[in-house]
C-alpha cells in the first residue's frame, strides 16, 4: 500500500512538523494557546484568538461533529483510486475545525449526514506520512 | 436618496464610472494571452470612456502574476497601482480602492483591468499553491480539488438547516440560462430547464455539473475618474454611492459560519450604510454566481431576504426575465463567461443596465443597481451600490 499512494501529500513546514509527526504516531495533536486556554488549527507559533506566542502542543481526544460535507464525485486525479470521496469540516471535541475525509461509511447523503458524531482514524498513506480522517462514531463527544 | 452625508461617508458618489468593455471575444479562444485579453478589455473600456491609455495615472489588476506586469505590457507608467488578490471580487475591491485614491486626489483616472485565459491557459502561471501551503497540506490531501469543493460544504449546511432543495439551487442556473438568451455575447444560451440542471452528473453532491460555472477566455474592464470630471466625458456616469469589503478566512475550513455568508453580511453592511439606501432600492442586481449556492447565501447576506429564506426566494422565475427581481442580467458566470476572477463583469453589466445598453436584457427605468462578488471559498466579499445619481 505505502509504495502505491499517488495522492498529493502534505508538505510540513517549521511550524506543522509536530502535527504531522504526531499523525505519524497515531496522535491528533492541536496547539494550545496557554495564554487563553484553548485549542486552536491550522498551526502557527502563536494564538490567532489572542496573540499570545505562548503555545503548547496538546492531544485532541479525536472525536468531533461533522458540521458539514460533500461527496466528491471527481477526485483529483492522481488519487490512488476514482471513487467518490466523503470530504467534510470536522469539529473537535476541543473547538477547532478542519477539512478531512470521512471514511468507513456509504458516500451517500442517505448514510452522511450534518451534525453525525465521528472519530478520528489514522491513514499511513506512505511510510513518511500519516493522514488523520474520520470515520462514523456512536461513541458520545466528551465536552 | 438621503442618509449619508459627505462628512460622515466621504467616499460616497465621489467617483463615478466612465468606462467599461469587454475583450473583443469571449469564450474559448486558442489564440488569445490573458495579456492580450487584458489589453482589449482595457482598450474598449478607455475608448467608451473617450480616453486613452495616456489619460490613465492609476492601474488597478488582478490575476496570478505580479501587479506592475499588465501596466508594462500596456505600456503604461501609473503613478498609483492597486494589485489587491483576494479572488474573484477583487476588481470590486479595486474600486472602493480606486475612490479613495481619487477622493484623496493621488490620481484622476484609474483603469481597473482583467485578462484571464481561464480555459485556454494561455499566458497563465499554473500552480496555484506552493507544495508546503496551509490548502496543500490541510485540505488538498484529502481530495479537495477545486472550490466546487468549498462551495458545495455551504450548500450541504444550508439545505440541512434550512431545507433548501437541489430544485431551487438550479433556479439560480435555469434564470441565468435565460437572460444568457438575452445576451448575444453570452457563451451558453441554448434553453435550460430545472430537470437539465438535475440530470447533470454530479461534481461534488449537492453539486450538479450545471450548478458550477462555465470555464471560458475573456478580458474586462472598467474606467473611473472623481464625479466632477466624469461630467465633462462621453457616458453618462454611473456613481459609485457605496462599498464594503470584508475577509473571514483563506481555507474553507476556517469559514465562521456554512449557513450564512458573515463576510457578506459585512461587506453589505458598509456598502448599504455608506450608499444611504436599502435593499428595496435597488433596481438590478449583480450577484458572483460561481456555484449556484453563492447568489442564495448572498441574497440572505445582503438583507434581500431573510436567512433561510433564499431559496422560496428565488423559486418560480423571481430572479428571471419578467421576474420582480431581476439578477445577473448578463447570464452571470453560469452562462454568460467566467474566466475565473468574474467580477470585473459584473460591475460591466450593472454599469451598462444604468446606462440603459443592455439591449433585450435591459431592465426599464433602472436608476440603481448593486454588485456582489464573492473570492477564495466564500472568502472575501465586495459589495458595490451604483446609481445613476449622485
Amino acid at each position: 500500500m505505502s509504495t502505491t499512494y499517488t495522492g498529493p501529500l502534505p508538505v510540513p513546514t517549521p511550524e506543522s512538523r509536530p502535527f504531522w509527526d504526531a499523525a505519524k504516531q497515531h496522535r491528533l495533536s492541536l496547539p494550545y494557546c496557554e495564554s487563553c486556554k484553548r485549542s486552536f488549527f491550522y498551526p502557527r507559533p502563536f494564538c490567532p484568538f489572542c496573540f499570545g506566542e505562548d503555545v503548547s502542543w496538546r492531544d485532541s481526544c479525536g472525536r468531533g461533529t461533522l458540521i458539514t460535507f460533500v461527496i466528491n464525485h471527481r477526485p483529483p486525479r492522481s488519487f490512488p483510486n476514482q471513487d467518490p470521496l466523503v470530504i467534510g469540516i470536522v469539529e473537535l471535541a476541543e473547538g477547532p475545525r478542519l477539512m478531512s475525509q470521512i471514511v468507513g461509511v456509504e458516500p451517500s447523503p442517505d448514510h452522511v449526514v450534518c451534525d453525525m458524531p465521528v472519530e478520528v482514524v489514522f491513514d499511513d498513506v506512505t511510510a513518511e506520512v500519516t493522514l488523520p480522517k474520520f470515520r462514523p462514531t456512536n461513541r458520545a463527544t466528551p465536552l | 436618496m438621503s442618509g449619508a452625508s459627505s462628512a460622515t461617508m466621504p467616499l460616497r458618489a465621489r467617483a463615478a464610472i466612465v468606462g467599461v468593455g469587454e475583450s473583443d471575444q469571449i469564450g474559448r479562444l486558442a489564440d488569445k494571452s490573458a495579456q492580450q485579453l487584458h489589453m482589449e478589455a482595457a482598450r474598449n473600456a478607455l475608448a467608451d470612456a473617450g480616453l486613452g491609455p495616456g489619460d490613465v495615472d492609476a492601474v488597478f489588476t488582478s490575476g496570478r502574476n505580479m501587479a506592475n506586469e499588465v501596466p508594462e505590457y500596456l505600456g503604461i507608467k501609473p503613478r498609483f497601482v492597486g494589485g489587491t488578490q483576494v479572488g474573484g471580487c477583487s476588481f470590486l475591491v479595486h474600486v472602493e480602492h480606486a475612490m479613495a485614491a481619487i477622493a484623496a486626489g493621488v490620481c484622476s483616472v484609474a483603469l481597473i483591468t482583467h485578462g484571464e485565459s481561464g480555459y485556454s491557459r494561455i499566458g497563465m502561471p499554473r500552480q496555484r499553491w506552493g507544495d508546503d501551503s496551509v490548502n496543500n497540506q490541510f485540505e488538498i490531501p484529502y481530495g479537495a480539488g477545486g472550490p466546487v469543493i468549498g462551495y458545495g460544504l455551504a450548500a450541504t449546511r444550508h439545505m440541512h438547516e434550512y431545507g433548501t432543495t437541489s430544485e431551487q439551487l438550479a433556479e439560480v442556473a435555469v434564470a441565468a440560462r435565460a437572460w444568457a438568451t438575452l445576451n448575444p455575447r453570452a457563451f451558453s444560451r441554448n434553453p435550460l430547464s430545472i430537470g437539465d440542471v438535475l440530470s447533470s452528473r454530479l461534481i461534488a453532491w449537492p453539486l450538479h455539473l450545471l450548478d458550477c460555472c462555465l470555464v471560458t477566455d475573456a478580458g474586462g474592464a472598467v474606467v473611473l475618474t472623481s464625479a466632477e470630471r466624469s461630467r465633462d466625458l462621453p457616458a453618462k456616469p454611473i456613481y459609485v454611492l457605496g462599498a464594503g469589503t470584508s475577509l473571514t478566512h483563506q481555507m474553507v475550513s476556517q469559514m465562521p459560519n456554512f449557513d450564512r455568508w458573515d463576510a457578506a453580511e459585512r461587506s453589505g453592511a458598509a456598502a448599504f450604510a455608506m450608499a444611504g439606501v436599502s435593499p428595496r432600492d435597488i433596481d438590478v442586481a449583480e450577484i458572483y454566481d460561481a456555484f449556484t449556492i453563492v447568489p442564495l447565501l448572498a441574497l440572505e447576506a445582503l438583507g434581500f431576504c431573510g436567512r433561510g429564506e433564499s431559496g422560496a426566494f428565488v423559486t418560480g422565475g423571481r430572479i428571471a426575465p419578467g421576474g420582480e427581481f431581476p439578477m445577473n442580467t448578463n447570464g452571470g458566470g453560469l452562462s454568460y463567461t467566467h474566466t475565473g476572477m468574474y467580477g470585473i463583469f459584473l460591475i460591466v453589466e450593472a454599469v451598462r443596465q444604468l446606462r440603459g445598453q443592455s439591449g433585450d436584457a435591459q431592465v426599464n427605468g433602472a436608476e440603481l443597481a448593486l454588485c456582489h462578488g464573492t473570492g477564495g471559498e466564500w472568502s472575501s466579499a465586495a459589495t458595490l451600490i451604483l446609481s445613476t445619481h449622485d
